[in-house]
């Protein structure tokens, strides 16, 4: 040693044993066969078949171009923007909404005082449902969501929030009440209605009639109605409005695998672009506005290249199928949120450890806007310190760990390459069986998609009881019961607080103006049962003339009746 | 399938949910197993009346109710457990599955709830405590009738 420092001769280079690919490949497939037995590969939640190795074999480099590009260029696999999450991190927008509209404004205070940068709000079941306080069980409300029925409820749920310049996302479809809230908020405020901004989130009926069958308020032929007015109504009133956002998130939760979720969220978007063109509308006029949701699984890899090749496809298809010109209307706009389905109320703290994989899968899959779950969620609504350690993770994702300082950082690693190629086939596959059925609508109506995500749901929960798919904490590492944490779960709001929301809901509806109300109601019926008026603007002058919720709903259950879930047999 | 030496009833369960939330990916999993299990299974959809639950229960002579509830709906179990009761059937075995907090479990319980199934619960474990209040409900039932 001292004598090589002393002459400063370097150490002689050893030149490595290069070998022949295919003699190299030979050798190390003995070892594997060898080490792993005759094991078959494991399939993905979508049915790929993974193998234990990928190399240059598997994806070539010289498709370079035609399958990747440049983030914010054709074919869009790479990102959606030129910068991605370098030049401007994801939007954290924490789910919310709880008891009285009171408790919600003091929550949302606290998320945006966290880190959170936008409004996002979950209304009660008996909102969704299309009801008033006053119509349901006490026991239930409040319990799930915020209770926001009249204009007063929300300008109470929105005290101290800067309307028209934060965002504000609204878990609230056909006939899009909570919007038509706001938009009477921002009158009484004296803000233009140009300014709002934010999104229809949820406005994707399909998906509803598909999966998880909330916001059953109207019929299928009255929620396309609805809908279709809505945007109209966006387009000419509210230029910073994405009235949709197009679910793929239910269809997941209720068991559609990556894949198929994927697949059937882009044969509704091409429902809803063609209900859309069928209006005579310019595809660069309302493609730019078309936003989708996803659920994030804990099948890490698979989720990448499932938003990678989603991309990818939506680029190609508005195009292709829609004739878009604008490059605003190629991109592929998306919300995650981490997957509830796959958190355990045994030791719940584990879950920490899921969303921020989840998490980790969403934003290298190139998303804009991000839920992470809080570990309660599987408990009860999330309790004041879960959603502070979900909101906290993000924080981690986006400042500690590093994660944007390269955009699309998986991009040609040839597992992901070859897995986003063989999901985008498995994607295709899906939208090519849903136009053979004549569309989405056509095809919900007969039950294809509900029943595509109850076999998928029932052969994952085959897997998980054979013991294929480990849960920890549920079929492995079990903890006895008498070691297992405390849970703590939210309470629901009180008697009290809702025997107060209850009062004041009556007091509001005795002191409006009600001849003003009557007229917005008979309009707003008048308007439904038309074929050529926008039943959406009657919607929004029944809120300013102080109609409730559950009013404007029942009024238009009258034209069009409830929705029903079409089961499959 | 029920080999014709079994017993000429399977138990007869009615998969319902109540209140208004309309998750159903539980439900319709859960029943598909009890199918599968060889009972005769009652499925209905989300947001039925307790009225309703009721009504079915009585018209089809089910021997145990499962109801499934995500958010929050099983407070409403104690109304339909009363119901039952007020209708004379307080002795049909009715059992939960989905988010239930402790606290509300340990309530449940008290007022009379057999069985709480969270998630995580197996197959296994679903279709043997379901096939067992069953088949108590079923020999309660027979022995009132023989005396």
């Amino acid at each position: 040693m001292g004598k090589r420092a002393k002459t400063g001769g370097a150490p002689k280079a050893v030149p490595l044993p290069l070998s022949d690919f295919d003699e190299a490949r030979g050798r190390w497939r003995a070892e594997v066969q060898s080490g792993l037995g005759g094991r078959p590969n494991p399939k993905n939640r979508s049915g790929v078949e993974v193998k234990p190795l990928y190399t240059s074999q598997d994806w070539d480099g010289d498709r370079y171009m035609e399958a990747l590009g440049f983030p914010g260029q054709l074919p869009m696999t790479r990102g959606i923007y030129s910068t991605m999450h370098r030049g401007r991190t994801w939007t954290q927008r924490q789910l919310i909404g709880l008891g009285v509209p009171e408790d919600y404004n003091v929550r949302l205070k606290a998320i945006l005082a966290h880190g959170g940068t936008a409004v996002s709000l979950i209304p009660c079941n008996s909102v969704y449902r299309g009801y008033d306080a006053d119509e349901v069980p006490p026991e239930i409300l409040g319990t799930c969501g915020a209770t926001v029925n009249s204009v007063e409820d929300m300008a109470v749920c929105l005290d101290g929030i800067p309307l028209g310049e934060i965002s504000t996302s609204l878990n609230d479809p056909s006939p899009f009440t909570l919007l038509a809230l706001e938009l009477a908020v921002a009158k009484r405020r004296g803000i233009p209605w140009e300014r709002i901004s934010g999104t229809s989130n949820q406005s994707d009926y399909l998906s509803h009639f598909v999966a998880n069958h909330m916001f059953f308020r109207l019929g299928l032929p009255g929620a396309r109605r609805v809908l279709l007015d809505h945007i109209a109504f966006a387009r000419r009133h509210l230029p910073q409005w994405n009235p949709l956002s197009i679910v793929g998130q239910h269809m997941q939760q209720a068991g559609a695998t990556p894949a198929e979720a994927m697949g059937l969220t882009l044969s509704s978007a091409i429902q809803y672009a063609n209900d859309c063109l069928a209006r005579g509308w310019d595809p660069d006029q309302v493609l730019p506005r078309f936003t989708f949701f996803f659920d994030i699984s804990m099948s890490f890899f698979e989720e990448v290249a499932k938003f990678r090749a989603g991309r990818r496809i939506w680029a190609q298809l508005t195009r292709e199928r829609f004739g878009a010109k604008d490059p605003r209307s190629w991109r592929f706009k998306f919300h995650g949120q981490t997957s509830g389905v796959d958190l355990t109320r045994e030791q719940p703290l584990n879950n920490i450890s899921r969303v921020t994989v989840q998490a980790m899968a969403g934003i290298f899959g190139g998303l804009q806007s991000l839920h992470t779950d809080a570990y309660d969620e599987v408990l009860s609504v999330p309790t004041e310190k879960a959603a502070r350690v979900a909101i906290a993770t993000q924080n981690i994702l986006k400042e500690e760990a590093h994660l944007t300082d390269v955009i699309d950082p998986l991009g040609g690693s040839y597992y992901i390459e070859a897995l986003t190629d063989e999901m985008e086939a498995k994607i295709r596959a899906v939208i090519a069986r849903i136009d053979e059925a004549g569309g989405m609508y056509a095809a919900v109506e007969t039950g294809i998609p509900q029943q595509i995500c109850g076999d998928s749901a029932l052969a994952f929960q085959e897997k998980v009881d054979a013991g294929e798919q480990t849960v920890v904490g549920i079929n492995k590492y079990r903890v006895p019961a008498e070691e297992e944490m405390q849970r703590e779960s939210l309470k629901p709001p009180s008697r009290k607080k809702i025997e107060a929301q209850l009062k004041r809901l009556a007091r509001f509806k005795a002191g409006r103006n009600q001849k003003e109300v009557r007229r917005a109601l008979d309009a707003l019926v008048r308007a439904a049962e038309s074929k050529g008026e926008n039943v959406f603007e009657k919607v929004v002058e029944a809120t300013c003339a102080e109609a409730t919720h559950g009013e404007i709903c029942a009024h238009l259950r009258k034209v069009y009746g409830f929705g029903q879930p079409l089961i499959v047999p | 399938m029920m080999s014709p030496t079994k017993t000429v009833h399977p138990p007869k369960v009615l998969v319902t949910k109540i209140g208004l939330d309309g998750h159903d990916r539980g439900s319709r999993v859960v029943a598909a197993f009890l199918r599968d299990a060889g009972m005769d299974v009652l499925y209905t959809p989300p947001w039925q009346e307790i009225g309703q639950v009721v009504r079915l229960a009585e018209e089809e002579d089910v021997d145990v109710i499962g109801i499934s509830s995500l958010a929050t709906d099983h407070l409403l179990v104690p109304k339909l457990l009363k119901a039952l009761k007020k209708a004379g059937l307080g002795e049909v075995p009715v059992v939960i599955g989905g988010i239930v907090p402790d606290e509300d479990e340990r309530k449940l319980k008290k007022a009379g709830v057999k069985e709480i199934f969270h998630p995580g619960a197996s197959r296994e474990e679903i279709v043997s405590k379901v096939a067992r209040l069953a088949g108590e409900a079923r020999a309660a039932k027979d022995k009132e009738l023989l005396a």
